[in-house]
């Protein structure tokens, strides 16, 4: 340990030029992560987030996706890696599970067969010892009787099973590193309790550190320590989750929160979305791309259009960029947003 | 999975038998239905200025004069158990599977086909060998350099070979090949392998090749698309992110999903091409199915025709079970009956 | 009675009480789609995706139908809109009975009765304007407009959010919660009783899918319409509907107020599912009690016999795989079907047993 830290992003973007212009999905983020902590990214579609996590695999094509910065994984540089040596790392020190389970598995091959492959290119063992770890792993992701089902092909597998597989399959070489993609979004909630509290368990077993991408804050109070909200390709806040959750300090967060129905509380008054949609990508607005659908963006004399909001720290290790005055910003969401979540 | 074997060979008795019916109307029925009498359809079996007494001996001893149903019924029988023709005190007996016998050459028609079979069995399998290496290949190093100029080049190359007419390239091709530069022996040169293997490869090589333009050019384009697709697919992502090289990823995980779809339409097309590949076979003077089709097609030789096509369909079928059955064997999802 | 509210009240802080009369019964509704096997594809066995669900929907109110993936729910909708021949039951709509209606008699009751889908992509038509979308049940209905279809359809545009002059635009152009609009403006052209929304927000981003609840919830008090909403998320329906129904391996386990089923949950599965929603607050994440459901949901194709949720339930003893528990009132309003319910002392066996010991006592069930 050199006092890096595991996982460091300095400035990534991920460009992709189009015929109509520039995509600017990632667009100069910067965030670290330690072993066996869980950092959950949150955003709508088109904030940029599961972008972020296949830029930290590398599997966008060099081709046409332009990454720039640096990702640092346990003291490797990636982005200027060759190609051959990111694919080493993935599966072994990193590994990814993604939304949908089924579509997630080849069709064709047994769910075994599928972990058996993704142990062997990183280990030099025998097919019989490769299998043996399948049942193992399939065993441990907690799916009943892995000795049979380790021959099964993915269509057999329930929803739940398959999102287990998936983990089993991502856990193989023993990553550092868990990316989880809204891992439960298709799942049944019964099933989604079930797997979010089997990848609390599996982190507390491996120590990994974990990034949860999701748009669901619930998924991000149970799971993360830290959290991260992106909009337009940005950071936007990130503190810890208490923080973000009881002292929010940018005005997207204030709306996500807002916006959500809640089971904890009867609310039944009317709930307080957020005006308009999610800008593109490609004409992304001045200044704080958020200022069209912002409440208080009028409140800074035009700064909010012009001029582009650094991440500026609000309190220890809680970073939001917003030109609103820090204390306009409390007496906001104490005055006006807290009494009516 | 056995039940659902039987359950495709019930399937392709039914089809079979519904092309028989279809073509056995065709030939005999509408003739009918347009006027045709008996009489003359005899004649047609005698041959040059036939007497009345063979008409009527032809007549009787080909059924002719009974309803067509009845001949029909006799056809199929002849299929399945051989059939009898009385010709006076002479009694031919025609062995199942019994196609009945050729106006022309008053010969069985299924000893004919047997024997115009390995030419265009040669051709077709040999074209298909090449198309295949030759489109999938193509098509897949598109898919992997899109855009590129080698893309671009291969698909405009293939965009011709689609729209080419054969009897355009293979005369071309004879023209330049055979006829000026000599490499390759001219058109109607096609012996038997088990003649003159030498001869038979050397006769076999253009038409070949001029075949297999045609198709790879199609598999080419098909396989272009099914790859690009392929690589769009959420599993794909999963295998490049197991940390698999590149060619892993290819060859062992997209490859094989998009073969599956260009297998059903091999199929279709190799099972066509086994009923004859008439334009080549006319171009090359191969004396394959095609062939004896169109010759007697332009001479009235009903039952010859009547026996390429059920051949033909035969062919189709069975191919298109085989291919059924390797694509359960392939996607998992399809088993069960 | 509440009719004559529709022309002038603005949008009162809260609803209005439903009305008494039901606009919708449903009884004793199935669906079982044919399995076929073998050689001669002789039927073996059936998938019981609804198998026997009553209910009833008053005029004016919301009707939420929660439930995980498979229980029947988008199943029971669909028989509703009668997209799906029912096997058996029968449905009720305004005083008629509609089940064995043939699709050329159901026509006039389509003005009446329609539906909002998920997906905004793929319900809208992409070659066909906005304007064309929205007025197509206009002209399918022949109905008559006082100043033309197109001034007709760009009011009802106005009322969903939209500008008037989206009238000519195609659906491509407009993002996912502007596509549920329209897919809604399409649902109001002709004034329906009833609208079905199965999943209608689920495809959208969390911003967006608060506007189109906000949304539906206008509607229902601007021109008074009764709403059926199917969905899985929880949350969406606590704050969307009146009363909710649970449904589980097509079956209803437990209906009631919302506040009443969601603060006082008598059916075991009714307790896990909303203990299983992540609670976006972070300091209560220890020291919550959750109930977690082992393994999956049984396949239809072979329920479980008598209480289909007794092979997961923490509660389940030998009565509950012999008997099925019916479903009855155990509190005013509150109906649950359960051998051992949560939260209150009596329980549906004993209700029964003792309506059935009472007046007649002829004991066959």
């Amino acid at each position: 340990m050199t006092g890096e830290p595991f996982l460091s992003v300095r400035d990534l973007k991920i460009h992709f030029p189009t015929d109509d212009g520039i995509v600017r999905s990632v667009d100069g983020l910067t965030f670290d992560l330690e072993r066996g902590r869980t950092l959950g990214i949150v955003g709508e579609s088109g904030s940029g987030k599961s972008v972020t996590s296949l830029g930290i695999l590398g599997l966008h094509n060099r081709r046409n996706a332009k990454v720039s910065g640096e990702i640092w994984l346990d003291g490797k540089e990636l982005v200027g890696a060759s190609p051959d040596e990111v694919r080493r790392q993935r599966g072994r020190k990193m590994a990814m599970i993604f939304q949908d389970p089924l579509s997630s598995m080849h069709p064709f091959y047994t769910v075994g067969k599928q972990i058996v492959e993704a142990y062997r290119v990183h280990n030099d063992v025998s097919k019989s010892v490769a299998r043996k770890h399948a049942i193992d792993m399939l065993g441990r992701v907690g799916i009943p009787k892995p000795d049979r089902r380790v021959d099964d092909y993915p269509h057999q597998f329930s929803g739940g099973m398959r999102q287990r597989a998936m983990i089993a399959m991502a856990l193989s070489c023993d990553p550092e590193l868990l990316i989880a993609d809204e891992p439960t979004t298709a799942l049944d909630v019964t099933v989604q309790a079930q797997i979010l509290d089997l990848i609390r368990d599996l982190q507390e077993e491996f120590n990994s550190a974990i990034i949860m991408i999701t748009h669901d804050l619930g998924v991000v109070a149970e799971l993360a320590d830290d959290v991260l909200v992106m909009y337009a390709g940005r950071c936007v806040e990130q503190a810890s989750v208490d923080d973000v959750f009881h002292a929010p300090q940018h005005p997207y967060t204030w709306g996500l929160l807002g916006s959500m129905p809640r089971l904890d509380r009867a609310r039944s008054e009317r709930l307080n979305p957020i005006k308009g949609s999610p800008p593109s990508l490609i004409n992304v607005p001045n200044g704080c791309a958020f200022h069209p659908r912002c409440a208080y963006a009028t409140l800074n004399g035009g700064r909010s259009e012009s001029e582009r909001p650094e991440l500026t720290e609000a309190a220890p290790g809680h970073l939001a960029a917003c030109h609103l005055p820090l204390d306009r910003r409390r007496e906001i969401w104490e005055s006006e947003i807290r009494p009516t979540l | 999975m056995l039940a659902y074997i039987i359950r495709r060979l019930i399937g392709a008795v039914l089809m079979l038998l519904l092309v028989s019916l279809v073509t056995f109307g065709i030939f005999f029925w509408i003739p009918k239905l347009a006027g045709q009498t008996t009489d003359q359809l005899a004649a047609a079996y005698v041959g040059k200025a036939p007497t009345a007494q063979a008409i009527q001996d032809t007549k009787e001893r080909l059924g002719l004069d009974k309803p067509v149903i009845v001949q029909y019924g006799t056809y199929l029988k002849g299929i399945v158990a051989g059939q009898d023709f009385k010709a006076g005190p002479v009694v031919d007996h025609c062995p199942a599977p019994c196609l009945g016998y050729s106006f022309r050459t008053s010969q069985p028609v299924l000893p004919q086909l047997m024997d115009r079979a390995p030419a265009t069995l040669s051709l077709a399998i040999g074209a298909s060998i090449i198309w295949l290496a030759a489109g999938i290949s193509i098509g897949v190093l598109s898919a992997l350099r899109r855009g590129s100029i080698w893309d671009r080049t291969a698909m405009v190359i293939a965009l011709g070979g689609v729209s080419l007419p054969i009897y355009f390239t293979g005369l071309v091709s004879l023209a330049i090949f055979s006829y000026s530069l000599g490499i390759f022996p001219g058109g109607g040169s096609y012996v038997p392998f088990t003649q003159d293997p030498g001869t038979w490869f050397q006769s076999l090589v253009l038409p070949w090749v001029t075949l297999a333009f045609l198709y790879a050019a199609m598999y080419a384009r098909l396989t272009r698309a099914g790859m690009l697709e392929t690589l769009g697919e959420d599993y794909i992502r999963t295998a490049r992110a197991k940390g698999l090289p590149e060619r892993t990823v290819i060859t062992k995980h997209a490859l094989r999903s998009t073969l599956t779809p260009i297998l059903t339409i091999f199929g279709l097309d190799l099972g066509l091409m086994l009923g004859g590949a008439v334009l080549t076979e006319n171009t090359f003077s191969i004396p394959g199915l095609g062939q004896l089709a169109i010759s007697s097609i332009g001479t009235g030789d009903l039952p010859v025709v009547l026996g390429v096509t059920l051949l033909a369909a035969f062919f189709i079928v069975m191919i298109n079970l085989v291919v059924d059955l390797l694509y359960a064997a392939i996607d998992p999802r399809v088993r069960l009956g | 009675m509440s009719t004559s509210e529709t022309t002038t009240d603005a949008a009162p802080a809260e609803r209005p009480a439903p009305s008494g009369e039901p606009l919708l019964q449903v009884e004793d509704l199935g669906k079982h789609f044919p399995v076929t096997a073998g050689l001669l594809r002789r039927q073996v066995a059936a998938v019981k995706a609804v198998d026997g669900v009553s209910f009833s929907v008053r005029r004016g109110e919301t009707l939420g139908l929660v439930g995980e993936s498979g229980c029947g729910k988008s199943t029971t909708g669909r028989m509703i809109m009668r997209l799906l021949d029912p096997s058996f039951g029968r449905i009720t709509f305004d005083g008629r009975d509609i089940t064995a209606l043939s699709q050329r008699q159901l026509r006039p009751y389509r003005r009446d009765l329609q539906m909002i889908f998920q997906d905004p992509y793929s319900s809208l038509n992409p070659r066909k304007t906005v304007g064309a979308i929205v007025g197509a049940p206009f002209h399918l209905q022949n109905v008559q407009t006082e100043h033309g279809v197109k001034k007709a359809v760009q009011e009802i545009l106005e009322l969903v959010g939209l500008s008037p002059e989206h009238y000519n635009r195609y659906p491509h152009e407009f993002s996912g919660g502007q596509r549920q609009r329209i897919g809604i403006a399409r649902t109001l052209a002709l004034k329906p009783k009833l609208i079905i929304a199965d999943e209608p927000v689920s495809a959208l981003d969390v911003s967006v899918q608060a506007q189109v609840v906000n949304l539906l919830e206008d509607l229902q008090d601007e021109l008074d319409l009764t709403y059926v909403v199917i969905a899985h998320d929880l949350s969406v329906v606590r704050h969307i509907s009146d009363r909710v129904a649970v449904m589980y391996l097509g079956k209803i386990v437990e209906v009631a107020d919302r506040n009443d089923l969601y603060e006082r949950p008598m059916h075991p599965y009714t307790n896990a599912l909303l203990s299983a929603v992540p609670v976006p607050d972070p300091s209560r994440r220890e020291g919550r009690e959750r109930i977690r459901l082992q393994g999956d949901v049984p396949s239809p194709l072979d329920p479980p016999p008598a209480c289909r949720f007794h092979t997961r339930c923490w509660k389940a003893q030998d009565i509950c795989k012999q008997q099925e528990p019916p479903l009855v009132a155990l509190s005013p309003g509150h109906e649950v079907a359960c051998h051992f319910p949560e939260n209150t002392t009596v329980s549906a066996t004993d209700l029964v047993a003792k309506a059935e010991a009472g007046p007649s006592g002829s004991g066959d069930a």
